[in-house]
């Protein structure tokens, strides 16, 4: 394993914010991985600690194939996971938002720049970013269906479901997108949790990630051959917006198949606890995504339902 | 009138209502040509406040000389506008991304698609902003370089200093503006001042020329000043200044002046040594149309952007 700073960024009174690179085997570039972007994505730093001591360990045991690398970025933004601040401290702009980025720009769209031009000399681009809605969801492999994504390699990961997502306009500035614009093959690994550490979560993130390394030829590492993902698209996946808001009382967990007219949720008065409305699910399907906020908007998304296809 | 476009019931207790006032000719034909005024998308910025407010005063004392519908949008983000938050305060994301909009996302993008919904059918609409609170901005209209055929010709009359023809955030795609020229609404932004602070100087200049651009498109016959030339600029003829040190920044200048290539813009110096670090110059001829007014700064923050001329 070899550690190299690839940028520190400088600020007059702290220490400079510092990123690293992880460097195991040597040769073609075969796959980055990049973890927290965000000052709150502990869980993300996490995953990518423990992918660190586990791929020092392959190393050691020579297992790492002769003539690949790969590269582990834990973090990019140290100084805000230091005071559990989301975004950039001195300017509050989201790393993720700033992709492709300018060498000569702001501070973090200098630090988009470096971490693009880095990560894009590798084959695999793998990313554990955070989701924009409060909630647990059902572990997956997320790519953008940009035309050059390629959804059979996601499906090497063995989580139990690949989502292809239409990028809308944010989506454009993320590392990823920008790596498939490069040519890259470029994958989200959500796991469900971001400010809280989950540990069997970060396991499967960590074993999925091994797992399409050694798929890949890039390491040799035995593991159970995980799932048989599943495909999804933007249509297989509906939103569920509550009808009303108040207190968000879920009746159901993610990856629970419920039937058309089941009741999903109650919303409750936030004052003398009466039912105010249901959610009810629209179909037939699994529930993929759940809002885990104590409070539900109306007309807002409570629940992704993966709609079950009928033959 | 003052009408409700957006209605939220919060959870707890409190209804969230995006109005607008609609001000119309006593005596309506049915084709009168219609004006959105936008501001308080980003709940930091101020500017828009007080010419959403002098606006409506002004149409108020002369009622006799509108000829058509203005439409008064002060504050898209009205939680954020009460805390002082830039961002929605229920997710933290910047609204100016969420355009159209849809129904049953998130409540930012429910709010986005009740406005566009609301707006469409206007001829023109200007979505006022005060920039951020790093940096001042003399006034100016910002359009993206797809839009320019249809909307430069209006924003010539909103008296600015400059238009800037740039896919910057305010007018990329997910801005309100971008969504807005998706379906036929002549939309432009304005930047002026700095947020969390109100410059009556560059508001009354901006009123003055919402009037100049209300009698172009026949909504105001009363009178209005004879609106100056603004420079348009892109890309190619802007310098952007970036510092390479961290510090404070001095400034040796004042914002809005012309410059002669090499002139001092400013310093960034060492608080714990006393030192000057970095000394700044231009390095071209121009226009100090953005200048650094939070004075602490980091390696690459944003110091200055000249226009060439
Ligand atoms: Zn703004």
């Amino acid at each position: 394993m070899t550690v190299e700073e690839i940028m520190s960024v400088s600020t007059d009174y702290r220490e400079d914010n510092q990123i690293k690179a992880f460097r195991f085997g040597r040769g073609r570039k075969s796959a980055a991985i990049v973890g927290a972007m965000r000052g709150n994505e502990y869980q993300q730093l996490y995953i990518c600690s423990l992918l660190i001591h586990t791929l020092e360990r392959i190393e050691e045991r020579g297992a790492i194939v002769a003539g690949k690398e790969i590269m582990v970025i834990p973090s990019l933004n140290a100084h805000s996971a230091n005071i559990g601040k989301k975004y950039w401290g001195k300017d509050n702009s989201d790393i993720n938002r700033q992709f492709p980025g300018n060498e000569q720009g702001e501070p973090t769209s200098r630090i988009a720049a470096k971490v693009l031009s880095v990560a894009s000399e590798y084959s695999y681009g793998i990313q554990f970013p955070s989701f924009y809605l409060e909630g647990e969801f059902i572990p997956h492999v997320r790519m953008f269906a940009t035309g050059k994504e390629n959804s059979s390699l996601a499906t090497q990961f063995g989580m139990p479901y690949v989502v292809i997502a239409k990028p809308r306009a944010f989506d454009m500035s993320t590392l990823n997108y920008n790596l498939q614009m490069n040519g890259r093959n470029a994958f989200s690994i959500y796991t469900s949790t971001t400010v809280n550490i989950d540990e069997a979560l970060a396991g499967q993130a960590v074993s999925a990630v091994l797992r399409f390394l050694t798929r890949m030829g890039i390491i040799r590492y035995q593991l159970h051959p995980g799932y048989i993902a599943t495909v999804l698209g933007d249509k297989e996946l509906v939103n569920v917006k509550s009808p009303a808001s108040g207190v968000l009382h879920k009746c159901c967990h993610i990856n629970q198949e419920v039937e058309r007219g089941d009741i999903l949720a109650e919303i409750l008065n936030p004052y003398d606890g009466s039912v105010i409305s249901d959610i009810i699910a629209p179909f037939d399907g699994i529930i993929f995504f759940a809002n885990t906020e104590p409070l539900a908007f109306e007309n807002s998304a409570v629940f992704k339902l993966i709609k079950k296809l009928h033959a | 009138m003052i009408e409700t476009v957006v209605k939220v019931k919060l959870p707890v207790d409190e209804t969230l209502r995006i109005k607008k006032n609609r001000l119309t000719p006593d005596v309506m034909h049915g084709n009168e040509p219609r004006l959105a005024i936008v501001s308080g998308i980003h709940g930091d910025e101020v500017g828009g406040q007080y010419i959403c407010y002098e606006l409506i005063r002004r149409i108020k004392q002369d009622y006799a000389s509108l000829k058509g519908i203005v439409d008064v949008y002060p504050a898209i983000n009205p939680v954020g506008l009460d805390i002082a938050k830039r961002e929605s305060p229920f997710t933290d994301v910047d609204m100016n991304t969420c355009f159209p909009g849809s129904e049953g996302g998130s409540i930012d993008e429910y709010i986005a698609s009740q406005v566009v919904k609301d707006m469409e059918g206007a001829n023109v609409c200007v979505d006022v902003h005060s920039s951020s609170i790093y940096l001042k901005e003399l006034p100016q209209v910002r359009m993206n370089d797809r839009d320019v055929d249809k909307v430069l010709s209006y924003a010539y009359c909103l008296n600015t200093d400059l238009i800037w023809v740039h896919p910057s955030n305010t007018v990329k795609e997910g801005s309100l503006s971008y969504a807005l020229n998706n379906i036929g609404v002549k939309t432009m932004v304005i930047e002026a001042g700095v947020a969390l602070k109100i410059y009556h100087d560059y508001c009354n200049k901006l009123i003055d020329g919402i009037f100049c651009l209300m009698k172009n498109m026949g909504i105001w016959s009363g009178e209005t000043i004879s609106f100056k030339q603004a420079l348009v600029v892109t890309d190619s003829n802007i310098a952007y200044i970036n510092c390479e040190t961290s510090g404070i920044f001095v400034a040796e200048l004042e914002h809005g002046t012309k410059v002669n290539k090499g002139d001092v813009i400013g310093r960034i110096v060492k608080v714990i040594t006393g030192a000057v670090e970095e000394v700044l110059t231009s390095p071209c001829d121009g226009l100090v149309f953005s200048l650094r007014e939070y004075p602490l700064v980091e390696e690459g923050s944003l110091i200055a952007r000249i226009a060439k001329c």
